[in-house]
């Protein structure tokens, strides 16, 4: 079957791409919704090294995107079975101690290999998880939120048994779904969000406590900590974990910044700090995600950062959706009818 | 009830690279023939109770194989004999599907060449959609290139504003008990001259509904047609 692949060819011009599917071995998925995340606005925008964009485009973005099961050769799922697509490609060998999603020699759709931007989809069946919500408009960003449920599975394994308080640093989406799934998975610890963003600020209604970065009290303490806020703000952020954390506090990374960032290292020896780099989720993420979705509770709070645009049906709509997003303070999520 | 209709029903072969008709020549990186390419997409649609492949009555025996090596095998496909030409093929179609049971009203026949296998999921669902409100539809482009119309091949007798044209496609789409009640509405002589399925509506004054198409959903029937859909899908054949 001949599918089309819309590529980012450069910075804002989009270009097909026909190539020839096949039907025998993989999963079909029509895309139904998708979400724009930070990375797909970074190419999108030109905003990345010029070499890198060099090496990775052309190449369709999104890696955010529910969709239809239309076509099974393993039997597996039935036409019309609602799925979430996994963008990460796991290595060939499976390795039972390194996560998919760090492991060596695994891809990310959207990421040096075409996401989700296309007619239809082709997949290993391993890679889509069944849900059953009708909301697919809401089920649109749960890559996302898998992502927030591997770092929470991270800080569970590592960080140590003292868990009356945790920082959140960061008042964006990312800082939201991850402070969602905290109270919901550990709803007695005291949870702090600090970010700049007053209106942000104001949708963390079930967090214990929000301040704005550089308002925090002297005697602010966590025992744990997120960094959430990336790019610029990642440099502040960090530095103020080292200050506010106490000792042996776990650190969870989730910002992507694209510069180097200085870190206080001394500080670190001293408290005896660990640092967790957190990126990305595997299947088990994403089978976890989709049943927090399809939490009334949690879905409720999600959907607070949800904004839907108008479907896109043109090229010149996958356009608008990106300039569109510049303009929402969280999540843009879309319908694709191409 | 909503049916696919594939027309296949040439013999025609102006390409000169086998003795195979053009809708079985092989495409892309899988070499699967065009037709098998233009089926997997109709079958990408759930909305189809039935998707009839109309072949030339020499060819039907030849499709039927392709169809289980390439695993396709469904009861939703019916492979049946064409006619002569593109129309008669589509009413010898429309006569399978009522021999099998009564054609009712808003029953819809998608008809789609299959040497067009470019065709997208989107233009199919459109097509549905707009015949079911309209009762005929057309899948077309904007006209690019001026077009200039000449009655007897050496002097332009008109120019038409080309902000009001478009080159037609496929999927065009209808409803079936519609387009039989017009069609045989018609002179022969009516019937003779009539290329196209749409253009029975617009003889008759009856609206049809504009899809947008593509510029890629070409329809393949020559050797640089070829040449352009393998170039389309990365390969360029010698």
């Amino acid at each position: 079957m001949i599918n089309y692949v819309y590529q980012l060819v450069r910075p804002g011009i989009i270009s097909i791409k026909y190539e020839d599917v096949h039907l025998e071995d993989e999963v079909i998925v029509k895309p139904t919704y998708m979400a724009i995340c930070h990375a797909d606005q970074r190419y999108y925008f030109g905003k990345r090294d010029f070499n890198k964009m060099s090496s990775k485009l052309p190449m369709a973005l999104i890696h955010e995107c529910v969709g239809e099961v239309v076509h099974d050769p393993t039997g597996t799922y039935p036409t019309g079975q609602k799925v979430v697509m996994i963008p990460n490609i796991p290595p060939k060998e499976p390795n039972d101690t390194i996560y998919e999603n760090y492991a060596k020699g695994s891809g990310f759709r959207s990421s040096g290999y075409d996401g989700f931007m296309r007619e239809f989809v082709n997949l290993p069946v391993d890679r889509v998880v069944p849900y059953k919500s009708t909301k697919d408009s809401h089920m649109a960003i749960t890559e996302f939120v898998s992502v927030a449920v591997h770092a929470v599975k991270r800080f569970t394994e590592m960080a140590h048994n003292i868990r009356n308080s945790i920082g959140i640093w960061g008042d964006g989406s990312l800082a939201y779904a991850l402070a969602c799934i905290i109270k919901n998975a550990f709803p007695k610890i005291k949870l702090s969000v600090i970010g700049k963003d007053a209106y942000k600020l104001s949708q963390f209604t079930f967090a214990d406590n929000t301040f704005f970065a550089g308002e925090l009290p002297k005697d602010f303490n966590v025992d744990h900590a997120f960094e959430c806020a990336g790019g610029e703000g990642s440099y502040y952020a960090i530095d103020d974990i080292i200050r506010y954390i106490n000792p042996q506090g776990s650190v969870m990374l989730l910002g992507v910044s694209e510069n180097k960032v200085g870190i206080n290292t001394r500080d670190i020896l001293e408290k005896g700090l660990t640092f967790v780099g957190c990126s990305r989720s595997g299947r088990v993420d994403f089978e976890n995600a989709v049943k927090h979705m399809e939490d009334e509770t949690f879905a409720k709070r999600i959907n607070r950062i949800i904004y839907e645009d108008s479907p896109v049906n043109t090229i010149d709509d996958i356009h608008r959706v990106f300039r569109s997003d510049l303009n929402t303070p969280f999540k843009t999520v879309f319908k694709w009818n191409l | 009830m909503i049916f696919g209709a594939i027309v296949a029903g040439g013999v025609g072969n102006r390409m000169n690279l086998s003795g195979l008709p053009k809708q079985f020549l092989p495409l892309g990186e899988s070499k699967k023939p065009i037709i098998i390419h233009t089926l997997e997409k109709f079958l990408m649609c759930d909305k189809f109770d039935y998707i009839y492949l109309g072949v030339h009555k020499d060819w039907t025996q030849y499709a039927e194989e392709l169809i289980e090596k390439y695993g396709l095998k469904n009861e939703k496909i019916v492979i049946t004999p064409g006619g002569a030409d593109r129309n008669s093929t589509i009413f010898n179609i429309i006569s399978a599907i009522e021999k099998r049971g009564e054609v009712r009203d808003g029953d819809i026949i998608v008809t789609h060449d299959a040497v067009r296998p470019f065709l997208t999921l989107r233009m199919i669902n459109e097509n549905i959609e707009a015949a079911k409100n309209c009762g005929a539809c057309d899948t077309v482009i904007p006209a690019v290139d001026t077009i200039v119309e000449s009655k007897d091949g050496k002097l332009i007798t008109a120019v038409p504003n080309r902000k009001y044209l478009y080159q037609g496609q496929t999927p065009q789409s209808f409803d079936i008990k519609k387009l039989k009640k017009l069609y045989l509405d018609l002179s022969e002589e009516e019937k003779s001259q009539m290329t196209d399925a749409c253009g029975v509506f617009v003889a008759r004054n009856e609206p049809v509904e504009l899809v947008m198409g593509d510029t890629f959903n070409i329809k393949i029937t020559t050797v640089s047609d070829y040449k352009i859909a393998e170039a389309i899908l990365g390969g360029m054949p010698e």
